[in-house]
């Protein structure tokens, strides 16, 4: 591709050394820190969720399992992020697989009360 | 740009920033927790009243029980940690609710009332700053937790910007510029023990996961979170106390029913709901041989002595959670083991501090050109934490070897002249003209570690210390050789150049 750079991808190293940084980046950035932080632990945690309730092993050994990949989980979603060609492609993606996770959850009957034992 | 040619540099800035912005907290972790391989060796150092001695676990157990009845009306739980012959201490925690306060004391097996060893949180401190900061537990905890997890970001963006991973490995230009240098120290140490520094930062994610990821188990479990710990096997099924008291048997009892349930002696025991009829006492065993940090634990009715249950067999997935926590706390490490998780973890470290000086070198103006304020502030945190913090370990050592043995508060103490030790010279390393500013706070930080050595010789004097002595001289040793590198000015770097060589 040889569009240009868009103005709200991560600045270059050397861009930052100059500093030569506008407030248009500055906002990007800080919007691409936000979306990192809430946006992969939500993915995270719902990915954590889902593997709970649905994955085929016993209760307790499904919970560990989805537990043990969720920081894995969560460093793929702000690596995505930051790699991202822009933020709002970085928004749509996370936020496509957030509502993927949440209706799997939905379905899987994660968000449903306990059932009386 | 293509995507793929636009990824690294991405990486690149990724690590660069993420680098930094936690750089200075994930310093004082590595070091702390460095420290802590050594955490029961730092404990003895610092109780130089206790020696090896002869104990009866069973009568240590009844005083322990005795004078923990003494401590709180309807507690939530006891635990008892007991005397071994190395150890000859019990450690006694009881609590109202899980939520905490924890309160805590060191008793003496003898006599069942508080130890008359120095006042000490000894290695303890360093172990709980390590993934608490010093800070009321959950925040530091959350605070440590999100530093790991930016600090795993780090190692990823960090090896997707490295093309020459194994190169590196016999690459050190200390002769070259200093930013090439600074890169090269960056790089060696980062990647030469880069398994470690992978292992060690997802494994301790994986010790607070409980708190930073519980939604697996409120998926699951919803409001019975507890259930989850019993169907994993990580500890046997406990009962709700009955709301009437009832007398429990001696402790001690416990001891032997155990050992025979067991088949060796406990670590320690649990109680829940004491002085309750539906007590239960837990015994917890030592983690059999391996890497998991899975306790056997059996639970007996406090009144009538039965065993009531045992922790279920664990899955695989559990299992291989434990072996996680397991290596991150390398209790399994053997003496030679241990030294290379040390040197790790000292290696990790040096990765974050030479990480932190690098980004002042490449940033630092040429010329007469003056130094911007965010280059300042960090230079500044740099030699705060890097010089300040091996300062406070130094003075929190020196301290629990000065301070009066009966001073009240006097774990306090120790505590502030390790904060107060790190202040000063932070302060030293801010004010210092910025020629001598590393120089002062490095050479300001071996001065505690030096004075250690005759302080424990003169007032202690016990062969027993002189390995640790020696430590304490060697790090001493470190520090003054940094303190003279940073010294040299940067035309003496040039100067060793050879004739005709070409700054790359």
């Amino acid at each position: 591709m040889a569009s240009a750079t868009p103005t709200d991808a991560v600045p270059s190293p050397a861009a930052s050394q100059k500093g030569a940084v506008g407030w248009r980046d500055r906002s990007a950035v800080a919007g691409r820190v936000v979306l990192a932080a809430v946006g992969g632990y939500a993915v995270a945690s719902l990915a954590t969720a889902l593997g709970s309730v649905a994955l085929p092993l016993p209760r307790a050994e499904a919970v560990s399992a989805a537990t043990l990949a969720s920081f894995a989980v969560m460093a793929a979603a702000v690596v995505f992020v930051f790699a991202a060609r822009s933020l709002g492609r970085a928004a749509l993606g996370l936020g496509g697989v957030a509502v993927l996770l949440a209706v799997g959850l939905w379905l899987a009957g994660g968000f449903s009360p306990p059932v009386p034992a | 740009m293509s995507e793929a040619r636009r990824f690294r540099p991405t990486m690149a800035w990724l690590h660069t920033w993420s680098g930094l912005v936690v750089g200075w907290v994930l310093f004082a972790v590595f070091a702390t927790g460095t420290a802590s391989y050594y955490k029961d060796d730092i404990s003895r150092w610092m109780r130089p009243e206790l020696s090896e001695a002869a104990v009866d676990p069973a009568a240590a157990a009844t005083r322990a029980s005795a004078f923990l009845a003494k401590q709180m009306a309807d507690p939530g739980g006891w635990y008892v940690k007991l005397p071994t012959v190395a150890e000859p201490v019990t450690e006694v925690y009881w609590w109202k609710d899980f939520d905490g306060p924890f309160h805590h004391a060191l008793l003496d097996p003898a006599t069942g009332e508080p130890t008359r060893a120095r006042e000490t949180k000894a290695g303890d401190f360093l172990y709980r700053f390590h993934f608490e900061l010093a800070l009321p537990p959950t925040w530091g905890r959350w605070i440590v937790g999100t530093c790991a997890m930016v600090l795993l970001i780090a190692l990823i963006s960090g090896i997707v910007t490295h093309r020459r991973i194994f190169a590196d490995f016999f690459t050190f230009r200390p002769d070259r510029s200093r930013q090439r240098s600074w890169l090269d120290a960056h790089n060696l140490v980062g990647v030469l023990a880069l398994p470690f520094h992978l292992m060690i930062t997802y494994t301790g994610l994986v010790t607070l996961a409980p708190m930073l990821m519980p939604w697996g188990v409120m998926a699951a479990y919803h409001s019975e979170a507890p259930h989850y710990f019993v169907e994993a096997g990580l500890m046997p099924k406990g009962r709700l106390p009955a709301g009437r008291p009832a007398e429990g048997l001696p402790l001690g009892e416990f001891v032997t029913r155990a050992e025979r349930a067991g088949g060796e002696l406990p670590e320690g025991f649990t109680v829940a709901s004491p002085g309750d009829a539906a007590a239960t006492v837990t015994a917890v065993f030592e983690e059999p041989h391996g890497l998991a940090h899975l306790h056997p634990q059996v639970t007996f009715d406090a009144v009538t002595g039965a065993e009531l249950s045992r922790n279920l067999p664990a899955g695989a997935a559990t299992h291989t959670a434990t072996v996680l926590y397991g290596l991150h706390e390398a209790h399994f490490a053997a003496p030679a083991l241990r030294i290379l998780f040390f040197l790790c973890g000292a290696m990790g470290a040096a990765a974050v501090a030479s990480g932190l000086i690098l980004w002042t070198v490449a940033r630092a103006p040429k010329g007469a050109a003056p130094a911007g304020f965010g280059l300042r502030l960090v230079r500044v945190l740099n030699i705060g934490t890097i010089a300040g913090l091996p300062a406070g370990i130094g003075a929190f050592f020196l301290g629990n070897r000065l301070l009066p043995v009966t001073l009240e508060g006097r774990a306090s103490w120790e505590v502030a002249a390790f904060f107060g030790a790190w202040l000063l010279v932070a302060v030293v390393g801010a004010l210092a003209p910025r020629r001598w500013a590393w120089p002062t706070a490095l050479g300001l930080a071996a001065c505690p570690f030096l004075a250690v050595v005759p302080a424990d010789l003169i007032l202690v004097g016990e062969p027993r210390f002189v390995p640790f002595d020696l430590a304490m001289l060697a790090l001493a040793t470190l520090l003054i050789l940094a303190a003279r590198t940073a010294m040299r000015p940067p035309a003496a770097l040039a100067r060793r150049l050879p004739a005709g060589a070409i700054e790359a």
